[in-house]
């Protein structure tokens, strides 16, 4: 839809369901130099909803959220925020933002840079400590609350950096890649964070090259690439309409290189990771490629046969994988 | 190996502009502001300043003063500056006002020819019962008063020698008996060719000299009572130059900020970057307000400096400069792009101003045309009004030149820095 709104007699309704709206972007553009990061992006974020943004490093995902919290100023298009300009004091009340970078005070404690941010967010007294509190919480940081940021793991410093993004409760959520760098356990952590937050009520954006996140994590996933979404819905319907009900098989099989690579550019199939990746209609036709694979004189390591997931669609859709 | 490691060195170098300038341009600035303070410029040797007062209006004091003003090293001044060129001229110096222009800063030395001077201009001795000749000094300034003492002695010997004949003839008399007249005869006219030679060697500015002491009495009119000259001075100086110091690096914590998406984060929020900015200024004051404090309070503890009796203009001063000097960090943050472009132009601005503005030395040794040079820094400002609270004693209400252009320096360069970092706002 057009956040344009023009003055006709539908105008009070259309202005009363974009303020209902946590979040529309409409056609956004940002260049810098020859350089389009964000080519005419439009999207919208329902209540309650976690919308994934995915796509490999560099594909403008970052230039998009900055975009919507007012850190560049677009070239063209408007962001509105439960109706209200991006760069207004309503816009910046309702949003949150985790920044990929670690942006803390690290000579503060995690109690210091939560106060530090909330104050920044126009809290005071009682409502402050409570949030502070919150926060601490929902962390996992309680115990750690005086320590200094500087003297925190990598985990606990994402999780505070998590933690000042919404030390003013906002409804609306960015985070940019809020799990770089964390190992698995610390990454789970931050799941459930993010899960807690939903079930508060908060709707989110959550940017990710990692698909897994994506898929554990989002309602819908738009995909991104070169500035632009191209594909956007639920997990499911995007697997579907670019795979149907074709599956893909992976096979790891020794042998004469040249066969092997003969056998893959016979069914189509391409090398991933040291193993030979192909779609196939049913899962019936595995023991045909199979078969082949033996008459070649390869030799059978191991076979996995599995659904396509988001990655797959990226390959399918922009022929390059999504940490290329 | 030696050769890899040595073009890695000389790439990072390369690389590094703020190193580089660190390793060229500041050696350079450097000699070239000791070279010309301190070097073989002698056509740009500081003159003194001194103001004469001609009570006695003799014959000798007369010479005396025409001497005085025949000398390269000296400014006679026998009157105040006019304020404007249509002006009717002042009045000229008394005993009085020349002591209170000595006092505010005026002129290092005054030099007071008393009534009577002229019977009896050359002293032999204590018991001569000549009039001294005054001269009033601010003892902040060490040298002009010996210079200006010395000067006159010369003067004495190469202006006043028919006086110095006369003066001898009297003692010949007093001790050996009268003269014969045919002797007075001779002596008179050989007094009147001395007179004549003295004429003539002045319009040809070959003086000769034919000896003979003046009386002086010297006399500090500022600083007399102080305790410890100079403290106030240098607690001014280095401190200024160590503020700039802290303000440039306490400022320097935006370009922190700036590169850890702290800044980022909390312009998202609802603090605006002038609100940030003031803050900052605002944090920067008062911490260098409070390094100033900490100097003054040492040099009050350890140096005796009369600090107690001075707060308001302490207050004063302090905070202007503090204000002022913190707008210039802002300033250099603002600027640069990383820590180590600051750390290099700080280090280069810094030391550069704090050379030419006094900091390292007073500015009275320098020449005029650096004496100027040091208007447009912040330090000359800062430690002329320090120097006016606990050197000169002066009311709080003399400060103003100093606190307005403190003031103004600090409006101005928040300002501008204001404006720079619009680059962090807008990308």
């Amino acid at each position: 839809m057009s956040l344009h709104s023009t003055p006709d007699p539908a105008s009070h309704s259309s202005s009363s369901l974009l303020e209902s709206i946590p979040l529309a972007v409409d056609s956004l553009v940002k260049r810098f130099g020859p350089v389009t990061a964000v080519d005419g992006i439009s999207l919208e974020l329902r209540g309650g909803e976690c919308l994934g943004l995915l796509g490999p490093n560099g594909a403008g995902k970052s230039t998009l959220i900055r975009g919507i919290v007012g850190r560049v100023i677009p070239d063209a298009g408007r962001v509105a925020v439960f109706g209200s300009p991006a760069d207004s004091l309503e816009a910046r009340a309702a949003l949150g933002w985790v920044p990929q970078e670690l942006a803390l005070y690290p000579r503060l404690t995690c109690r210091e840079n939560l106060a530090a941010f909330g104050r920044y967010h126009g809290l005071s007294g009682g409502k402050l400590k409570e949030s502070v509190a919150w926060c601490l919480d929902w962390a996992a940081l309680a115990d750690r609350a005086g320590e200094l940021a500087k003297n925190l793991s990598g985990g606990m410093k994402r999780r505070l950096n998590m933690a000042a993004g919404i030390i003013h409760r906002p409804r609306v959520v960015l985070m940019d890649e809020p799990t770089v760098g964390v190992d698995p356990q610390s990454r789970n952590r931050i799941f459930e964070m993010i899960e807690a937050l939903r079930a508060e009520g908060a709707a989110l954006i959550y940017t990710t090259h990692y698909m897994e996140e994506a898929e554990r994590l989002c309602d819908r996933v738009a995909i991104i690439d070169h500035g632009r979404i191209i594909a956007e819905g639920a997990h499911e319907e995007l697997v579907r309409s670019a795979f149907a009900s074709r599956s893909q098989v992976l096979a790891r099989l020794a042998g004469p290189p040249a066969e092997l690579d003969a056998w893959v550019e016979r069914h189509a199939g391409r090398h991933v990771d040291g193993a030979a990746e192909f779609t196939i209609e049913h899962s019936t036709l595995i023991a045909g490629l199979l078969d082949d694979a033996a008459r070649s004189g390869l030799e059978l390591v191991d076979v996995t046969i599995r659904r396509p997931n988001l990655e797959s669609v990226f390959l399918h859709l922009t022929g390059r994988e999504l940490r290329d | 190996m030696i050769i890899s490691v040595i073009r890695t060195a000389l790439i990072g170098l390369r690389r590094d502009r703020a190193a580089l300038a660190l390793s060229f341009i500041l050696p350079i600035s450097f000699f070239t502001i000791f070279a010309v303070i301190f070097g073989g410029q002698h056509d740009s040797t500081p003159k003194i300043k001194v103001i004469l007062v001609d009570e006695d209006q003799s014959r000798a004091s007369l010479d005396l003063v025409r001497g005085l003003e025949r000398e390269d090293s000296l400014v006679i001044q026998t009157r105040p500056s006019s304020k404007s060129k249509t002006a009717a001229p002042p009045p000229e110096y008394t005993a009085t006002t020349a002591e209170a222009a000595v006092k505010a800063g005026d002129a290092p030395v005054a030099l007071v020819i008393p009534k009577g001077f002229g019977a009896n201009p050359i002293s032999f001795g204590e018991k001569s019962g000549a009039p001294a000749i005054q001269l009033l000094n601010d003892s902040s300034d060490q040298i002009a008063p010996q210079m200006v003492a010395g000067l006159l002695q010369k003067v004495g010997m190469t202006a006043l020698s028919p006086a110095m004949a006369e003066e001898g003839m009297k003692y010949t008399e007093k001790y050996l008996g009268q003269f014969t007249p045919e002797q007075r005869q001779r002596m008179e006219s050989n007094l009147d060719w001395l007179r004549q030679h003295q004429k003539e060697s002045a319009t040809s500015g070959n003086a000769t000299a034919s000896g003979g002491p003046i009386a002086v009495q010297s006399r500090a009119v500022v600083g007399q009572n102080k305790r410890s000259p100079m403290i106030s001075f240098y607690a001014a100086a280095i401190g200024v130059m160590f503020l700039l110091f802290t303000a440039s690096g306490s400022a320097g914590a935006l370009l922190d900020e700036a590169e850890s998406g702290t800044l980022d984060r909390v312009l998202s929020s609802r603090v605006t970057m002038t609100t940030l900015l003031i803050g900052k200024l605002t944090y920067n004051t008062l911490l260098a307000f409070m390094q100033l404090t900490v100097m003054f309070l040492w040099a009050w503890a350890v140096f005796k400096l009369d600090f107690f009796t001075h707060i308001p203009g302490f207050l004063v001063m302090g905070l202007c400069t503090a204000f002022a000097v913190a707008a210039f960090g802002m300033l250099l943050a603002s600027i640069c792009r990383t820590r180590a472009q600051l750390g290099a132009l700080s280090t280069l601005l810094i030391l550069t101003m704090s050379a030419i503005g006094g900091s390292m030395f007073p500015r009275f040794l320098m020449p005029e045309a650096m004496q100027k040079a040091g208007l447009f820094t912040i330090n000359a400002w800062a430690i002329d009004g320090f120097t006016k609270v606990f050197w000169r004693d002066l009311p709080v209400q003399q400060l103003w030149p100093q606190v307005c252009v403190l003031l103004a320096i600090g409006i101005v360069l928040f300002v501008v820095a204001r404006r720079i970092a619009r680059r962090w706002e807008f990308a």
